[in-house]
């Protein structure tokens, strides 16, 4: 057999899917990371816990109400989206004229405060939620078994990726918005409600965790530990990206995916480490990161 | 000359307070110390639960002993050797702990067993799981209790290779536990005509599992063993589903699997694994009062035999304690070597030379949905491992008491 770097083809374009799996959901929570410091100029710790209350949203329609896996992947994110315009409206608008360490010290308060709950309520070893009926099950690639679920995953999060950057870049709510984030005196003085647009900016963004999270929910156990796992690395992954730069968060999510997969095959015991050297070498390299522009 | 006289008097003075206590419990209050995951990945397993399976121990052996106060303490050492160790000294130290018990993650356990010995403090292992503790590392203050991974090899490991089952993947936690259990199985897989065609390790708490699993499907063993535990094994098993490895002939293999971890994947996923514990809460009614109670004070968990093991193990130590009036290490835990145990818990066990304490394995399959009669009722036994097979035999110890 032919072997590529040493391994079999199979193993490595199989290995290269999986990091795309994985990576799509870095790029959905970094993305959110992303916009919330490009706009709001904080550092969202609170982004993992809401992730883990996204998936445990879906968990609680499906066991109290008995609402799916379809109608959950709209409500749950609408959830978590309108917890986040709270947290917002009544904490964080209240800091930006502050240093912005203390919106992180407040939004890491947060994130243990929601952790704790869940895990006085549902403990750490986690529930199971099923997979979708029409999802389960998967395809023969010939390299690799794909589970339909993960199939739908990278599909899922590239469309709400693209959707997003669409929206920030290219539509006119969008141009309030990066403008509001150069100058908000003068966007004020054309009559645009900043403060609205920083809310809807905030909600819109951890909606995308809560979207991460339901997405997850089928692959991992809703556990109150999950947003704790994948929180870090993400943040590793917007640092790498580039603070605040939407299509670096996206592209470095996806590519870390990819080479954390890789770690797994030529040396798994580094797998939780590669990405935080990575970002070291990228800060070292380019202190801005790879996307990203220099602040003033 | 006078400075001298007073110098030497100090001197006297504190090697005196530095002698050990005269047979007798410490300044008159005996203090447990639970030492276990209160916050990760094993929170579920040990956790409060062990903290109350101790304080229910306590309660039923009176509150008291020999006039003497009795004490809880419980800490939370994060899976890190560094804080277990910590929190150990500060509790000898500041605190006057006499006793520490629970200790799951194996480096942890292993951490706080050279401090136990070296301060002349019990420690009484239950959710810890490395052979070591009883072999090289093995220790006159150290009592191992609950299981330990060449116990499930035994079980687990020769059950199936007995079966058909003889090429094996090991995907292993990194670190000394999930390494202890994948000697100890090979050895098992080997010694029974079954080969092991490769081994992967990950970090301890990983959340995805899809690259191990996609390389142990690719090797085409007929076997992959997870030699690991708590969320690690159940985020396995879920996705080895999700990923068709069963459909597709090979079998998984948890080899450390506690009833907790069965309730959080539910039946639907978990039918039809094998696995070995040392207690079952529903085999007779003594076990089932144990676990009926703790449950009501546990919002409804049934205890898993880590907290089985801290009840039945604290049970122990109390009688020994009032027994010799001593509640020192070394004394305290010779003493237990001595007495039987016999509780629920284990009937008919006995703590050896070298620390283990030996009493009856299962052997177990998960029931399917269907056939589980209630909320908790997960497990058909296949077979009872009598202690002595069970555990590895004292003549093959490596721990320097026994020679």
């Amino acid at each position: 057999m032919t072997e590529l770097l040493g391994i079999p083809p199979q193993v490595l374009f199989g290995q290269v899917m999986l990091g795309l799996i994985n990576g799509s959901f870095y790029a959905l929570l970094s993305l959110g990371l992303a916009v919330i410091f490009g706009m709001l100029n904080v550092i969202n710790f609170a982004h993992g816990a809401l992730y883990m209350v996204g998936a445990f949203v879906a968990w609680m329609m499906l066991n109290y109400l008995g609402i799916g896996y379809w109608p959950s992947l709209i409500l749950a994110p609408l959830v978590v989206g309108a917890l986040g315009v709270v947290l917002e409206r009544t904490m964080l608008a209240r800091l930006y004229h502050l240093d912005h360490l203390y919106g992180l010290l407040l939004t890491f308060g947060l994130a243990l405060i929601i952790e704790g709950l869940f895990r006085n309520a549902y403990g750490v070893s986690g529930t199971p939620y099923p997979i979708p009926q029409a999802l389960s099950g998967g395809q023969n690639l010939g390299f690799m078994f794909l589970p339909n679920y993960r199939a739908w995953v990278v599909v899922a999060a590239v469309i709400v990726c693209f959707g997003t950057w669409f929206l920030i870049e290219r539509t006119r709510i969008g141009s309030y918005l990066r403008a509001a984030v150069e100058n908000q005196e003068l966007v004020r003085a054309f009559g645009v409600n900043v403060p609205l647009l920083m809310t809807l900016a905030y909600g819109g963004a951890v909606a995308l965790a809560g979207f991460a999270g339901v997405m997850a929910a089928p692959i991992y156990q809703v556990s109150p530990l999950m947003g704790q796992d994948i929180i870090i690395k993400v943040f590793a992954i917007v640092v790498i990206g580039g603070l605040g730069s939407i299509f670096g968060s996206m592209v470095t999510g996806l590519g870390v995916g990819v080479i954390e997969g890789m770690t797994k095959v030529f040396y798994p015991e580094a797998s939780s480490v590669v990405v935080f050297v990575l970002m070291a070498i990228v800060l070292l390299v380019r202190p801005h990161g790879l996307f990203g522009r220099p602040r003033t | 000359m006078k400075r001298t006289t007073t110098a030497t008097f100090g001197a006297l003075a504190a090697l005196t307070l530095a002698l050990p206590a005269q047979a007798e419990i410490s300044d008159d209050v005996l203090k447990i110390g639970v030492l276990n995951d209160q916050s990760g990945l094993y929170t579920d397993l040990a956790g409060p639960g062990s903290v109350e399976a101790a304080r229910m121990a306590v309660e039923d052996f009176g509150g008291t002993i020999n006039g003497k106060e009795i004490e809880i303490l419980s800490a939370d050492h994060q899976n890190k050797p560094d804080v277990g160790s910590s929190i150990v000294r500060e509790w000898i130290d500041e605190e006057g702990v006499d006793v520490i018990v629970d200790v799951p993650t194996s480096s942890v356990a292993l951490a706080v067993n050279e401090i136990t010995r070296e301060k002349d403090t019990a420690l009484l292992v239950n959710g810890g799981g490395t052979t070591r503790l009883t072999n090289d590392d093995c220790s006159p203050t150290t009592v191992h209790y609950a299981y330990d991974t060449y116990s499930l090899a035994k079980g687990t490991g020769q059950a199936i290779v007995q079966e058909g089952g003889d090429s094996w993947f090991f995907i292993t936690a990194d670190y000394a536990f999930g390494h202890s259990l994948e000697q100890d199985t090979a050895a098992v897989v080997e010694a029974n005509g079954g080969e092991v065609l490769d081994t992967i390790r990950h970090p301890l708490d990983t959340s995805d599992f899809s690259s191990y699993l996609l390389q142990a499907q690719g090797s085409g063993a007929k076997v992959i063993g997870l030699a690991n535990a708590g969320s690690d094994t159940t985020n396995a098993i879920k996705q080895a589903n999700e990923f068709g490895i069963v459909q597709g002939g090979q079998s998984l293999a948890a080899l450390l699997m506690f009833i907790t971890d069965v309730h959080a994947l539910g039946l639907e996923t978990a039918q039809g694994l094998q696995l070995t514990t040392g207690f079952l809460w529903n085999m007779n009614d003594d076990t089932k009062a144990f676990s009926e109670r703790f449950a009501e004070r546990r919002d409804g968990q049934y205890p898993t035999m880590v907290h089985a093991g801290v009840y039945s193990s604290v049970g122990h130590y109390l009688k020994a304690v009032a027994e010799i009036d001593d509640d020192g290490g070394e004394a305290a835990v010779s003493q237990m070597k001595k007495m039987p145990v016999d509780d629920f818990f284990a009937p008919n066990g006995k703590v050896r030379e070298d620390g283990r304490m030996v009493h009856d394995m299962y052997l177990v399959e998960v029931k399917s949905p269907d056939a589980s009669e209630g909320e908790w009722d997960y497990y058909n036994l296949v077979a009872t491992i009598p202690g002595d097979e069970a555990y590895k035999p004292l003549s093959e110890s490596t721990c320097s008491l026994v020679k």
